[in-house]
């Protein structure tokens, strides 16, 4: 199915982009960022497991295991640091 | 540096996040509007720091998902409302370069007594800094570097009786 991915703060400049659209065959937001990492580098190094990577789908934080929808908007991102 | 524009309060809105500067007294005025029920105002005002983790810092580059943002505060501000006894809530946040001493965020409770409004205004900061999308990159002079969670951030929250894991 289709997916909007964005990136953000470090993340984004680690990829060099701020977003793509994507065919995917995951199911969940976690096996979307196996098959980012599985593209190898810069992706398998800015998501790669072990680092502090946080997630949102459709605008709301999320933990790997939430369920993608076709058209759903996901973003990956470090650890929020405003305020 | 010309000092940043500073924008009107915008009526009605809860939630802006803005590279403009904000007038805490004019935020405060908005809130209050003219509800005679309103007898205690706690603002939380958070300002650029000259030192991080030991560095100087000149400058701060703040950046934020737009929607998100905006959505995981009104959140937030329902939350609060649910909560605590108060009668309304603000939060202004602030995106783009911020130098030394600038005006980052600000949160402004409005309640009939102070003790609701102390306690969801520290409530609204400690959430907001755990789970409002938001990066911040410091110039320090070793080169620019993104900002690191705090584990302590996250602590302030349970406090709350919420689990953050963002840290």
């Amino acid at each position: 199915m289709q997916i909007e991915i964005r990136f953000f703060a470090a993340i984004r400049e680690a990829l060099g982009t701020s977003g793509l659209s994507i065919e995917s065959q995951a199911r969940t937001v976690g096996e979307l960022r196996d098959e980012l990492i599985a593209r190898g580098a810069p992706w398998a190094e800015a998501l790669e497991r072990g680092r502090a990577v946080r997630a949102a789908l459709d605008q709301a934080m999320v933990d790997e295991q939430a369920t993608l929808r076709e058209g759903a908007e996901v973003a990956f991102f470090p650890p929020v640091t405003g305020g | 540096m010309a000092a940043a524009p500073i924008s009107a309060p915008a009526s009605g809105a809860r939630v802006r996040i803005q590279s403009e500067d904000f007038d805490l007294g004019a935020e405060v005025a908005a809130l209050r509007g003219t509800d005679p029920r309103v007898g205690a105002v706690c603002t939380f005002l958070g300002t650029v720091r000259d030192r991080n983790e030991g560095q100087s810092v000149a400058s701060l580059e703040l950046e934020h998902y737009p929607g998100m943002t905006e959505k995981a505060i009104e959140a937030m501000i329902d939350e609060a409302l649910r909560r605590f006894d108060i009668l309304d809530a603000r939060v202004v946040h602030r995106v783009g370069l911020l130098q030394t001493t600038d005006q980052i965020v600000l949160v402004a409770v409005s309640s009939a007594h102070r003790g609701e409004s102390f306690q969801a205004c520290e409530f609204l900061i400690d959430y907001l800094k755990t789970q409002a999308p938001f990066w911040k990159k410091e110039q320090t002079p070793d080169g620019a570097r993104w900002v690191d969670a705090r584990v302590s951030d996250d602590a302030a929250l349970a406090r709350w009786g919420i689990a953050s894991g963002n840290a």
